[in-house]
């Protein structure tokens, strides 16, 4: 207990010293993952925007699949970009295997089914409401889709701080394809199964708080974010 | 008159041939053959039921008939037709966003921007230019809708039930607006379950009764002396089953 305890006054002063391995660790976690958020929310909004408006053949099978796929497991992701990006791999050549750019391509692959299915949820609500004003207008699918994307931002705003919670907190893709490389992939996720196993527990529970407030900070914006959604949803 | 059409001949005559439309083994419009001069404003009447909406919806090429066909001076109803016309609901579905950005999303469309101010000018609604079009009453969301529908210059407007759940004043406004579109070129198509409102409006009546078409006369006419005994005992405020 009094190692615990001990321990966790040597995280807080790390935190508050701004100890500079913390800041760098924390620093690529944001930019991995608010990159990866970035990227798979430019591919997956239009997907869910389309797959909202779309009726095709095979639709429900599509849909369950992209649900399925929510839960994908990050260390079969992990495994499966680690041998599309391993030098006998068929993007070997690329040498992108424990890059930040590996992480971020596994991280979009996590969280694309998340903003792609969740936002097609949304979005076919919000269409289900439009469509026959947007078809007495004849308004054309492109500008379908844009009109149901801005309409809808508030509420496609916390997917995407869904997907960005999932991806900062995941640690099995990360840890195969970043190879948890200090000063180059270390992340504070593979940071804190490194330090945990090694025994440094301060910069373990000093990363895990951090985490915890960045998860904290996501939620906190994701509902304030419901609350004016509900205020302006007049808007 | 609208400006996308003015080369190619007007849509104001309409005809149906045979139209029916059936769901699940059900009848809802039921073999309607009918013809509509040109420029006159329709109303379309019936009790609850009598599928008014769907042939509204039928007429401007929102669903589909199950059999028969509707022509618009002669040109079967399709996506180029329907570029034509416009049509307001009930329910007016208006955009998440504020009042003028509702009127630029078809001005867009239509690749105009700049009369914006003036159209909500016209609707007593410029205001109100910025504000979320949803915090609006119904009655100044409803007259949003219309002006919208109309910012499309459309040769043919559909209306349903415009004014079924609004105040009076927001009534006459909105029939105000109505028959000014009328007599600038217009083919308007009402409809409502409001006698008074169609005695206010109407050149000419459809009356349908399950499904349907129970007649088709001018307006005085129908009012004065209805030829069929459903728009008879509609009239005389009886309940028709």
């Amino acid at each position: 207990m009094q190692e615990f305890s001990d321990a966790l006054l040597l995280a807080f002063e790390l935190i508050f010293s701004g100890d500079k391995d913390l800041i760098e660790i924390i620093g690529l976690s944001l930019r991995v993952s608010l990159t990866a958020m970035v990227v798979a929310c430019a591919l997956g909004l239009p997907l869910g925007a389309i797959l909202a408006i779309s009726r095709f053949r095979g639709r429900r099978p599509v849909l369950v699949i992209l649900n399925a796929l929510m839960g994908l497991p990050p260390v079969v992701v992990g495994l499966l970009v680690y041998l599309h990006l391993s030098r006998a791999g068929p993007m070997g050549s690329f040498g992108l295997l424990y890059t930040p750019t590996a992480m971020i391509i596994a991280q979009v692959i996590l969280i694309l089914p998340i903003i792609a299915a969740l936002s097609r949820q949304i979005l076919e609500d919000l269409n289900a409401e439009y469509a026959e004003q947007f078809l007495s207008l004849s308004v054309p699918r492109r500008a379908v889709i844009s009109a149901l994307l801005w309409d809808g931002r508030y509420a496609l705003m916390t997917v995407a701080l869904a997907g960005f919670g999932r991806a900062i907190a995941e640690v099995g893709a990360v840890i195969i394809v970043g190879g948890n490389i200090d000063h180059l992939t270390r992340v504070m996720t593979s940071a804190i199964a490194l330090e945990t196993s090694k025994g440094d527990l301060p910069l373990a529970l000093a990363l895990g708080f951090v985490l915890l407030l960045i998860a904290f900070a996501v939620n906190a914006a994701v509902m304030s974010l419901r609350l004016t959604t509900g205020r302006y949803a007049n808007v | 008159m609208s400006k996308k059409s003015s080369s190619l001949p007007p849509l104001s005559a309409l005809q149906t041939t045979s139209l029916s439309l059936e769901y699940d083994g059900v009848r809802y419009i039921d073999d309607i053959d009918l013809s509509l001069e040109p420029n006159r404003l329709s109303v379309i009447m019936g009790p609850n039921g009598a599928g008014k909406s769907l042939f509204l919806r039928l007429l401007h090429g929102l669903i589909i008939p199950s059999a028969g066909q509707v022509f618009w001076n002669g040109v079967p109803v399709d996506d180029a037709v329907r570029q034509r016309q416009a049509m307001v609901f009930q329910r007016p579905v208006l955009l998440r966003r504020s009042v003028a950005a509702n009127i630029d999303f078809v001005l867009n469309l239509n690749g105009n921007r700049h009369r914006c101010n003036d159209i909500l000018d016209n609707i007593g609604l410029l205001d109100f230019a910025n504000q979320p079009a949803r915090s609006l009453s119904v009655g100044e969301q409803q007259r949003l809708a219309l002006a919208r529908a109309l910012a499309t210059e459309p040769e043919v407007l559909f209306l349903d039930e415009p004014t079924a759940s609004l105040d009076p004043a927001s009534i006459l406004a909105i029939e105000e607006i109505v028959t000014q579109a009328h007599k600038n070129g217009t083919r308007i198509i009402f409809v409502t379950h409001d006698i008074g409102q169609a005695k206010r409006l109407a050149e000419e009546v459809i009356f349908l009764h399950q499904g349907h078409l129970a007649e088709h006369t001018p307006a005085q006419a129908f009012f004065n002396a209805p030829k069929s005994k459903a728009a008879e005992a509609y009239l005389d405020g009886r309940i028709l089953l």
